[in-house]
Protein backbone atom coordinates (compact mmCIF):
# COMPACT_ATOMS: atom_id res chain seq x y z
CA UNK A 1 0.00 0.00 0.00
CA UNK A 2 1.35 3.42 -1.24
CA UNK A 3 1.42 5.97 1.96
CA UNK A 4 1.65 9.09 0.18
CA UNK A 5 -1.95 9.84 -0.91
CA UNK A 6 -2.39 9.40 3.09
CA UNK A 7 0.32 12.28 3.34
CA UNK A 8 -0.66 14.71 1.11
CA UNK A 9 -4.31 13.64 2.66
CA UNK A 10 -3.73 14.48 6.00
CA UNK A 11 -1.45 17.32 5.19
CA UNK A 12 -4.35 18.85 3.06
CA UNK A 13 -6.80 18.54 5.14
CA UNK A 14 -4.17 19.90 8.19
CA UNK A 15 -3.93 23.18 5.85
CA UNK A 16 -7.03 23.56 5.00
CA UNK A 17 -8.81 23.71 8.73
CA UNK A 18 -5.50 25.98 10.27
CA UNK A 19 -6.02 28.13 7.16
CA UNK A 20 -9.71 28.40 7.55
CA UNK A 21 -9.53 28.92 11.57
CA UNK A 22 -7.09 31.65 10.64
CA UNK A 23 -8.87 33.63 8.03
CA UNK A 24 -12.16 33.24 9.59
CA UNK A 25 -11.97 36.34 12.34
CA UNK A 26 -9.95 38.68 9.23
CA UNK A 27 -13.35 37.90 7.14
CA UNK A 28 -15.52 38.73 10.17
CA UNK A 29 -13.31 42.45 11.21
CA UNK A 30 -13.74 43.66 7.75
CA UNK A 31 -17.44 43.46 7.64
CA UNK A 32 -17.53 44.77 11.54
CA UNK A 33 -15.34 47.58 10.20
CA UNK A 34 -17.72 48.23 7.33
CA UNK A 35 -20.53 47.86 9.62
CA UNK A 36 -19.53 50.33 12.07
CA UNK A 37 -17.76 52.25 9.34
CA UNK A 38 -21.72 52.77 7.58
CA UNK A 39 -22.93 53.87 11.45
CA UNK A 40 -20.97 56.40 11.47
CA UNK A 41 -22.20 57.90 8.03
CA UNK A 42 -25.50 57.53 9.17
CA UNK A 43 -25.13 59.05 12.29
CA UNK A 44 -22.79 62.47 10.83
CA UNK A 45 -25.76 62.33 8.21
CA UNK A 46 -28.62 62.73 11.16
CA UNK A 47 -26.56 65.33 12.97
CA UNK A 48 -25.77 67.39 9.67
CA UNK A 49 -29.82 67.05 9.21
CA UNK A 50 -30.59 68.25 12.43
CA UNK A 51 -28.11 71.29 12.95
CA UNK B 1 11.79 66.75 66.49
CA UNK B 2 10.53 63.60 65.19
CA UNK B 3 9.85 64.47 61.01
CA UNK B 4 7.60 61.87 59.13
CA UNK B 5 8.06 61.74 55.22
CA UNK B 6 5.44 60.05 53.21
CA UNK B 7 6.54 57.69 50.74
CA UNK B 8 4.96 57.50 47.28
CA UNK B 9 3.88 53.50 46.89
CA UNK B 10 6.07 52.94 43.85
CA UNK B 11 3.94 50.42 41.36
CA UNK B 12 5.36 47.34 40.01
CA UNK B 13 6.34 47.89 36.64
CA UNK B 14 4.96 44.33 35.73
CA UNK B 15 1.43 45.06 37.85
CA UNK B 16 1.32 48.42 35.76
CA UNK B 17 1.35 46.33 32.29
CA UNK B 18 -0.90 43.70 33.47
CA UNK B 19 -3.51 46.99 34.69
CA UNK B 20 -2.80 47.80 31.21
CA UNK B 21 -4.19 45.26 29.30
CA UNK B 22 -6.76 44.95 30.82
CA UNK B 23 -7.82 48.30 28.97
CA UNK B 24 -9.42 47.33 25.62
CA UNK B 25 -7.73 50.37 23.21
CA UNK B 26 -4.07 49.41 25.22
CA UNK B 27 -4.77 45.62 24.85
CA UNK B 28 -6.20 46.47 20.83
CA UNK B 29 -2.95 48.94 20.03
CA UNK B 30 -0.28 46.62 21.68
CA UNK B 31 -0.80 43.70 20.48
CA UNK B 32 -1.78 44.57 16.82
CA UNK B 33 2.16 45.32 16.78
CA UNK B 34 3.20 41.73 17.40
CA UNK B 35 0.83 39.86 15.28
CA UNK B 36 2.26 40.41 11.96
CA UNK B 37 5.91 39.08 13.90
CA UNK B 38 4.03 35.50 15.13
CA UNK B 39 2.45 35.17 11.63
CA UNK B 40 6.01 35.79 9.94
CA UNK B 41 7.87 33.49 12.59
CA UNK B 42 5.09 30.50 12.56
CA UNK B 43 5.80 30.42 8.59
CA UNK B 44 9.45 30.40 7.98
CA UNK B 45 9.54 27.55 11.63
CA UNK B 46 6.28 25.90 9.03
CA UNK B 47 8.60 25.87 5.92
CA UNK B 48 12.06 24.38 7.65
CA UNK B 49 10.15 21.97 10.40
CA UNK B 50 8.77 20.24 7.13
CA UNK B 51 11.10 20.80 4.78
CA UNK B 52 13.44 18.39 7.12
CA UNK B 53 10.61 16.59 8.32
CA UNK B 54 9.20 16.01 4.46
CA UNK B 55 12.63 15.98 2.39
CA UNK B 56 15.24 15.75 4.61
CA UNK B 57 14.06 13.12 7.23
CA UNK B 58 14.84 9.42 6.40
CA UNK B 59 11.96 7.43 6.59
CA UNK B 60 10.86 5.30 9.61
CA UNK B 61 12.16 1.25 9.36
CA UNK B 62 8.82 0.28 10.50
CA UNK B 63 6.34 2.79 9.41
CA UNK B 64 7.83 3.64 6.41
CA UNK B 65 6.72 7.01 4.75
CA UNK B 66 3.44 7.43 6.72
CA UNK B 67 5.62 8.44 9.56
CA UNK B 68 5.69 11.49 8.31
CA UNK B 69 2.54 12.58 9.36
CA UNK B 70 3.70 12.62 12.67
CA UNK B 71 4.67 16.56 12.02
CA UNK B 72 0.90 17.54 11.88
CA UNK B 73 -0.61 14.99 14.21
CA UNK B 74 1.87 15.23 17.51
CA UNK B 75 2.10 18.93 17.50
CA UNK B 76 -1.63 19.73 16.39
CA UNK B 77 -1.97 16.99 19.64
CA UNK B 78 -0.32 18.63 21.52
CA UNK B 79 -1.82 22.09 20.96
CA UNK B 80 -5.09 20.51 21.63
CA UNK B 81 -4.38 19.90 25.34
CA UNK B 82 -2.51 23.33 25.81
CA UNK B 83 -4.73 25.19 24.40
CA UNK B 84 -7.42 23.79 26.14
CA UNK B 85 -5.01 23.89 29.70
CA UNK B 86 -4.82 27.71 29.19
CA UNK B 87 -8.77 28.14 28.20
CA UNK B 88 -9.22 26.39 31.63
CA UNK B 89 -6.90 28.31 33.37
CA UNK B 90 -8.11 31.93 31.92
CA UNK B 91 -11.60 30.70 32.45
CA UNK B 92 -10.66 29.95 36.59
CA UNK B 93 -8.84 33.75 36.46
CA UNK B 94 -12.48 34.88 34.52
CA UNK B 95 -14.65 33.35 37.08
CA UNK B 96 -12.47 34.23 39.90
CA UNK B 97 -11.52 38.26 39.38
CA UNK B 98 -14.30 38.97 36.45
CA UNK B 99 -11.38 40.29 34.22
CA UNK B 100 -13.29 40.66 30.71
CA UNK B 101 -10.11 40.74 28.69
CA UNK B 102 -9.49 36.95 30.14
CA UNK B 103 -12.59 36.46 29.52
CA UNK B 104 -12.51 36.97 25.43
CA UNK B 105 -9.27 35.48 25.61
CA UNK B 106 -10.43 32.17 26.67
CA UNK B 107 -13.57 31.99 24.23
CA UNK B 108 -11.17 33.08 21.66
CA UNK B 109 -9.31 30.04 22.47
CA UNK B 110 -11.86 28.00 21.52
CA UNK B 111 -11.98 27.83 18.02
CA UNK B 112 -8.49 27.19 17.43
CA UNK B 113 -8.06 24.49 19.83
CA UNK B 114 -11.09 22.46 17.72
CA UNK B 115 -9.32 22.94 14.73
CA UNK B 116 -6.03 21.60 16.05
CA UNK B 117 -8.13 18.90 17.48
CA UNK B 118 -9.99 18.18 14.14
CA UNK B 119 -6.37 18.30 12.95
CA UNK B 120 -5.23 15.84 15.22
CA UNK B 121 -7.99 13.08 15.08
CA UNK B 122 -7.81 13.45 10.67
CA UNK B 123 -4.11 13.08 10.85
CA UNK B 124 -4.09 9.91 13.67
CA UNK B 125 -6.66 8.45 11.41
CA UNK B 126 -5.26 8.63 7.92
CA UNK B 127 -1.93 7.37 9.97
CA UNK B 128 -3.88 4.71 11.47
CA UNK B 129 -5.11 3.10 7.95
CA UNK B 130 -1.96 2.20 6.67
CA UNK B 131 0.30 1.86 9.75
CA UNK B 132 -2.86 0.12 12.09
CA UNK B 133 -5.00 -1.28 8.74
CA UNK B 134 -7.84 1.08 10.25
CA UNK B 135 -9.17 4.66 10.37
CA UNK B 136 -10.64 4.29 13.89
CA UNK B 137 -10.78 1.99 17.15
CA UNK B 138 -12.50 2.87 19.68
CA UNK B 139 -9.28 2.63 21.98
CA UNK B 140 -8.85 5.14 25.08
CA UNK B 141 -6.75 7.68 23.57
CA UNK B 142 -8.33 8.03 20.63
CA UNK B 143 -11.68 7.97 22.54
CA UNK B 144 -10.54 11.11 25.21
CA UNK B 145 -9.52 12.88 22.44
CA UNK B 146 -12.73 12.73 20.39
CA UNK B 147 -14.58 13.73 23.78
CA UNK B 148 -11.74 16.52 23.82
CA UNK B 149 -13.44 18.09 20.37
CA UNK B 150 -16.77 17.52 21.44
CA UNK B 151 -15.95 19.91 24.60
CA UNK B 152 -14.48 22.23 22.99
CA UNK B 153 -17.08 22.14 20.85
CA UNK B 154 -19.79 22.74 23.93
CA UNK B 155 -17.72 25.61 25.06
CA UNK B 156 -18.10 27.18 21.47
CA UNK B 157 -22.06 26.30 20.93
CA UNK B 158 -22.79 27.42 25.46
CA UNK B 159 -20.67 30.71 24.46
CA UNK B 160 -22.78 31.70 21.53
CA UNK B 161 -26.11 30.52 22.86
CA UNK B 162 -26.15 33.04 25.12
CA UNK B 163 -26.87 36.98 23.97
CA UNK B 164 -25.28 38.87 26.81
CA UNK B 165 -21.23 37.80 26.29
CA UNK B 166 -19.59 38.39 29.72
CA UNK B 167 -22.76 36.05 31.02
CA UNK B 168 -21.96 33.96 28.14
CA UNK B 169 -18.32 34.03 28.89
CA UNK B 170 -18.94 32.92 32.47
CA UNK B 171 -21.18 30.13 31.58
CA UNK B 172 -18.40 28.54 28.87
CA UNK B 173 -15.75 29.17 31.41
CA UNK B 174 -17.49 27.16 33.81
CA UNK B 175 -17.84 24.46 31.22
CA UNK B 176 -14.27 24.75 30.22
CA UNK B 177 -13.17 24.51 33.90
CA UNK B 178 -15.09 21.27 34.63
CA UNK B 179 -13.89 19.93 31.06
CA UNK B 180 -10.50 20.09 32.34
CA UNK B 181 -10.31 16.69 33.77
CA UNK B 182 -10.24 15.27 30.30
CA UNK B 183 -6.40 16.17 30.08
CA UNK B 184 -5.06 13.91 32.28
CA UNK B 185 -7.40 10.83 30.85
CA UNK B 186 -6.09 11.84 27.08
CA UNK B 187 -2.23 11.96 28.92
CA UNK B 188 -2.47 8.72 30.88
CA UNK B 189 -4.96 6.77 28.17
CA UNK B 190 -1.50 4.99 27.24
CA UNK B 191 -0.48 4.44 30.25
CA UNK B 192 -3.86 3.24 32.37
CA UNK B 193 -5.63 1.05 29.63
CA UNK B 194 -3.83 -1.41 27.04
CA UNK B 195 -4.44 0.52 24.44
CA UNK B 196 -3.58 0.35 20.30
CA UNK B 197 -1.73 3.72 20.36
CA UNK B 198 1.83 3.78 21.08
CA UNK B 199 2.98 5.50 24.37
CA UNK B 200 5.19 8.47 24.34
CA UNK B 201 8.34 8.50 22.07
CA UNK B 202 9.66 11.85 23.62
CA UNK B 203 10.36 12.71 27.17
CA UNK B 204 11.15 15.72 28.87
CA UNK B 205 13.03 14.21 31.74
CA UNK B 206 14.05 11.30 30.20
CA UNK B 207 15.72 10.12 27.17
CA UNK B 208 13.62 10.27 23.55
CA UNK B 209 13.41 6.67 21.98
CA UNK B 210 13.64 8.69 18.57
CA UNK B 211 16.41 9.47 16.47
CA UNK B 212 17.69 13.34 16.44
CA UNK B 213 17.13 13.89 12.46
CA UNK B 214 13.22 13.01 13.16
CA UNK B 215 13.00 14.46 16.28
CA UNK B 216 14.28 18.25 15.28
CA UNK B 217 11.62 18.41 12.89
CA UNK B 218 9.08 17.69 14.98
CA UNK B 219 10.57 20.06 17.67
CA UNK B 220 10.01 22.94 15.17
CA UNK B 221 6.96 22.22 14.06
CA UNK B 222 5.92 22.06 17.93
CA UNK B 223 7.43 25.77 18.06
CA UNK B 224 5.72 27.21 15.08
CA UNK B 225 2.21 26.02 16.03
CA UNK B 226 2.97 28.11 19.20
CA UNK B 227 3.02 30.91 17.41
CA UNK B 228 0.48 29.84 14.68
CA UNK B 229 -1.61 29.71 18.29
CA UNK B 230 -0.28 33.58 19.50
CA UNK B 231 -0.97 35.18 16.34
CA UNK B 232 -4.25 33.31 15.53
CA UNK B 233 -5.73 34.22 19.51
CA UNK B 234 -4.63 37.83 19.36
CA UNK B 235 -6.58 38.20 16.07
CA UNK B 236 -9.72 36.80 17.67
CA UNK B 237 -9.50 38.81 20.38
CA UNK B 238 -9.06 42.04 18.64
CA UNK B 239 -12.24 41.05 16.74
CA UNK B 240 -14.47 40.25 19.68
CA UNK B 241 -13.20 43.54 21.84
CA UNK B 242 -14.25 45.66 18.82
CA UNK B 243 -17.78 43.17 18.17
CA UNK B 244 -18.50 44.19 21.61
CA UNK B 245 -17.27 47.57 21.95
CA UNK B 246 -19.10 48.30 18.66
CA UNK B 247 -20.75 51.80 20.49
CA UNK B 248 -17.58 53.22 22.26
CA UNK B 249 -15.30 55.71 20.62
CA UNK B 250 -12.00 54.68 21.25
CA UNK B 251 -13.09 51.83 18.21
CA UNK B 252 -14.61 54.66 15.76
CA UNK B 253 -11.35 56.28 16.83
CA UNK B 254 -9.21 53.05 15.66
CA UNK B 255 -11.09 52.56 12.44
CA UNK B 256 -10.10 56.31 11.78
CA UNK B 257 -6.65 55.36 12.17
CA UNK B 258 -6.65 52.93 9.86
CA UNK B 259 -8.82 54.80 6.75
Amino acid sequence: MSHTPFIWAAYSIGAVVLVWCAVAPLVKRKSLAKDIRRMIQIEERSIDSDS
Amino acid sequence: MNTTKTVKPRKNPVVMFIHKMGSPPWFYKFTGKFIPWFWLIFGVLTVWGLYLGLVKAPADYLQGESFRIMYLHVPAAWMSMLIYSMMAVMGFIALVWRIRIVEILAMASAPIGAAFTIVTLTAGSLWGRPTWGTYWVWDARLTSELVLLFLYLGVIGLYNSIDEPRKAARAACLLALVGAVNLPIIHYSVKWWNTLHQGSSISLTGGSSIDASMLWPLLIMAIATKFYYAANLLTRTRVSLLEQDIRKSWVREVLKEKS
